[in-house]
């Protein structure tokens, strides 16, 4: 009985007793529904720092939100997304047009926007506001915080199943795609259709994780989501699991430690990482264990 | 039969370059309808790059590449090193994306098209592999699957970029023999090979090709010592312009002459040599 009670008190009664607990606890499971099978799909097209790009590349959007209409969540979700979409479509247009790749033109256009954004930030905010934005308050998030974590999660959700079959081929075989594409359907679309993807969910995360946390919920799960499994649906699923299971771990530890949630909840990701380094199916100690397997 | 229905593909002076360096120059000449045709040449030849610029991958002038086959009746098979291997894909999901034309980004997939599949499958001999990931495959086996997928896509016009690079012989086997069943099904095949035997054993046309056309036509008038000669003598001859040969400068202070290490060795004018010797 009393083993029950220490569980209740651990586990259940801060999300019970805490308005903010619960918001908080429902917004990380939203985003990691949505964000984390993004994360697979990023790594599958190579383009696993493309998210951390991304995230950097909101901040100045963020922050010249945040300069307009003070610490208002609107102001700042508008910019970032606009920053974001902007980035996305630049470094695309660079690609297009120039002998560089895209992820030289994004680490070239995202480092520029990350100074732009600090500067901007420490300019006119102060040095709390700073941190809050780059590291994020999942305790803080409002009603409004959470319609716009909801609205971004579902949105996306529908939005990838819909392009779900154009990003398995494009990633697989992109060659095939652009042969096969259509007059008027350019490939290209998958791809800026899912970097809009990306941004919106990085922004949704903003506020909870802050921009810098935020692709750690994205990239974590999903890059130990790959360890796990041969196929696609099952590293999708199994990222989305551990992203929960660190966001909801995360928030019980930084509400017992005190810590700040966005690095504990990326701390806990960071753990299943590791964990699933060792003993995944494509970790480390099967290969060492199987290895005679392997060989014959 | 109407005269344009005749031709499956017509170049028209097709010159491709890639940053200003020409791979393609005023090719001009047509595919027949249901032909099978071997492209070879030497390395840097621009076959690719005809194949690229009939699949519409490449941009091309207008007018320079007329198909007659509507965009989803081209299949065309790039070289495996394009293909992302560690995709955690399986074999019959990977096959079914030939159904693409017909089901695109959302129409469902038919128990016909899974049919369509196993038989495919079948005809490849990579029946109970269904469920295997592509990444465990082997590169014959995922030649064998792209094949497959080609068997699926049911096209007119078929380019396949160097299809038997690296196969083993039972492999290459098996793939000749559907090249040789699309061929008797009338569809129109092109496909880039570097084996010569193989092209004069299978392939009854043949392009021979040095970023420009050296010869085309039937493969016993096209495979000559003279042709291979030339395109292996102009091949030479644009390895020169990309190293252009050294100026008496650098002649004096490394001598190419051998054993004459006293004083400048008289430039050896490569270039016309080897295109003299090319036109006798």
């Amino acid at each position: 009985m009393s083993v029950l009670h220490m569980l209740w008190n651990l586990v259940a009664s801060p999300f019970a007793e805490f308005a903010f607990m619960r918001r908080a606890l429902v917004a990380t499971l939203a985003l990691s529904l949505s964000a984390a099978p993004l994360g697979v799909l990023l790594t599958l097209r190579r383009m696993s720092l493309m998210g951390d790009a991304l995230s950097h590349a909101v901040l100045p959007g963020v922050a010249i939100g945040f300069m307009l209409g003070g610490l208002s969540l609107t102001a700042m979700a508008t910019g970032g997304l606009i920053a974001g979409m902007l980035v996305a479509a630049l470094a695309a247009l660079v690609t297009r047009f120039t002998a560089l790749k895209e992820d030289a033109s994004m680490a070239a256009i995202y480092l520029i926007a990350l100074a732009l954004g600090v500067t901007l930030i420490s300019r006119h905010g102060t040095q709390l506001d700073l941190l809050h934005i780059l590291f994020g308050s999942a305790l803080g998030v409002d009603a409004a915080g959470l319609m716009l974590v909801a609205s971004v999660a579902s949105a996306s959700v529908v939005a990838l199943a819909a392009m779900y079959r154009g990003l398995v081929l494009g990633s697989f075989d992109p060659a095939f795609l652009s042969a096969a594409r259509r007059r008027g359907w350019p490939d290209w679309i998958w791809q800026q259709g899912f970097l809009i993807l990306v941004v919106i969910n990085l922004v949704a995360g903003f506020q909870t994780l802050g921009t810098l946390m935020a692709v750690g919920l994205m990239m974590l799960p999903a890059v130990s989501a790959r360890l796990w499994h041969d196929t696609l649906p099952a590293q999708l699923l199994n990222a989305s699991v551990q992203a929960a299971a660190s966001g909801v771990a995360g928030l019980l530890l930084s509400y017992h430690f005190d810590t700040p949630s966005g690095p504990t909840i990326i701390g806990c990701a960071g753990f299943l990482y590791f964990f699933s380094l060792l003993v995944a199916p494509g970790g480390w100690l099967p290969c060492i264990l199987f290895a005679r397997h392997r060989v014959a | 039969m109407v005269n344009s229905a005749c031709y499956m593909v017509t170049l028209n002076n097709l010159t491709v370059s890639y940053r200003q360096h020409p791979a393609l120059r005023h090719i001009s000449g047509s595919f027949v309808s249901g032909s099978l045709t071997a492209v070879v040449g030497p390395n840097g030849s621009g076959k690719s790059t005809l194949l690229k610029s009939i699949a519409a991958l490449l941009p091309t002038a207008p007018g320079q590449v007329s198909v007659s086959a509507p965009r989803a009746r081209i299949a065309y098979l790039p070289q495996l090193v394009e293909l992302d291997r560690g995709f955690p894909i399986d074999v019959r999901d990977a096959v079914l994306l030939g159904c693409w034309g017909a089901t695109q980004a959302w129409r469902a997939v038919t128990p016909v098209m899974l049919t369509r599949v196993d038989a495919a499958l079948h005809a490849v001999g990579l029946e109970g592999f269904e469920r295997r990931p592509v990444g465990a495959l082997s590169s014959g086996q995922l030649q064998r699957v792209l094949f497959a997928r080609l068997l699926l896509q049911d096209a007119d016009l078929i380019l396949l970029d160097e299809p038997f690079n690296a196969m083993d012989s039972k492999t290459v086997v098996t793939l000749l023999a559907l090249v040789r069943m699309w061929h008797k099904q009338q569809r129109t095949i092109i496909t880039v090979l570097h084996d010569d035997t193989q092209v004069r054993q299978h392939f009854p046309q043949t392009l021979l090709l040095a970023r420009e056309v050296v010869a085309w036509g039937p493969t016993e008038q096209v495979m000559t010592e003279p042709n291979l000669r030339r395109a292996r003598a102009m091949a030479e001859a644009w390895e020169d312009e990309a190293h252009p040969p050294a100026c008496p400068l650098r002649v004096a202070t490394f001598p190419v002459a051998g054993g004459k290490t006293s004083g400048p060795a008289a430039p050896v004018p490569r270039c016309s040599g080897v295109l003299e010797t090319a036109a006798q």
